[in-house]
């Protein structure tokens, strides 16, 4: 399976590759603006991106919109620190497969992909 | 409003090297910065707030405790490259954390990262600015919180 990270910070994208261990990716490439996610998305093709939202030149909510319109099958997991439940809701509403709060742990980011991948 | 502010805050960070390192970050008592003295560690990250509230929010830690935190989240090899990143995933990760109880109004820019170099705190008109210390492992840094509350907030 192929994994598509949005981060802006390559903190985050390191640690979330890192956490993926000896998981379901065998292929793993990063982006680092809404606007990158969206062309990765198109040439690479992934199976789950993982999109945190407050990025530049554009915000990751609108990145899953562009995605899910162009393939309303793609699986996205929100990873972001914005701690409000309307966030939270939001993303899953535009179509987002789940929500994984910052502060990440390698615990969490693997259990919330095990959560998106058997739903 | 500054007090529920700093303790928002405060849980914040609390929560951060809880989650991250295992262990219990402690703070100090806030106090209010005079705006002539030096704050800045050797590397500090600044977030814009609008919306609800406008300022911003600083956090700022010296090379030796980034070096300290850097491994327990997989870096094996700290460099100041991964400490500038880093000191911006934490005020990132602090500011959007304080949206729980701030809300969804409260909106946060992309961190500016300042490296070895004085802080200059721009702080609003009549805005005050805070300084929150922040000691880990023997290890001290601080959270700088400027905000005030703004008419979209009601």
């Amino acid at each position: 399976m192929k994994l598509l990270i949005v981060d802006d910070s390559l903190i985050m994208r390191r640690a979330i590759e890192r956490s993926l261990g000896r998981s379901h990716f065998t292929e793993v490439r990063t982006a680092t603006t809404g606007v990158q996610a969206v062309d990765m998305f198109e040439r690479y093709q992934p199976d789950v991106v993982t999109m945190d939202i407050t990025m530049p030149d554009m915000d990751g909510l609108t990145a899953v919109d562009i995605i899910l319109k162009r393939n309303p099958r793609a699986t996205i997991l929100v990873v972001s620190a914005l701690a409000d439940k309307a966030t939270a809701v939001e993303a899953i509403k535009r179509g987002a497969s789940g929500f994984l709060l910052k502060p990440i742990t390698a615990e969490s980011v693997h259990n919330a992909l095990e959560d998106i991948l058997t739903d | 409003m500054e007090e529920t502010i700093l303790k928002i805050f405060a849980q914040s960070i609390t929560r951060y090297f809880a989650t991250v390192s295992g262990g219990e970050a402690t703070l100090g008592t806030p106090y209010l910065s005079a705006g002539n003295e030096s704050v800045a560690y050797d590397f500090s990250a600044v977030i814009g707030i609008t919306g609800s509230h406008r300022g911003n929010i600083y956090y700022t830690a010296p090379r030796e405790k980034l070096h300290a935190l850097l491994p327990l989240i997989g870096e094996r090899e700290p460099d100041d490259r991964l400490c500038a990143e880093l000191v911006g995933e934490i005020t990132n990760t602090i500011s959007g954390n304080a949206r729980e109880q701030l809300g969804g109004g409260f909106m946060i820019s992309t961190p500016f990262i300042v490296e070895g170099s004085p802080l200059n705190i721009h702080t609003a008109r009549d805005t005050t600015c805070y300084i929150l210390p922040v000691s880990w492992n023997n290890h001290r840094s601080r959270v700088l919180v400027s905000l005030q509350q703004t008419s979209a907030s009601t």
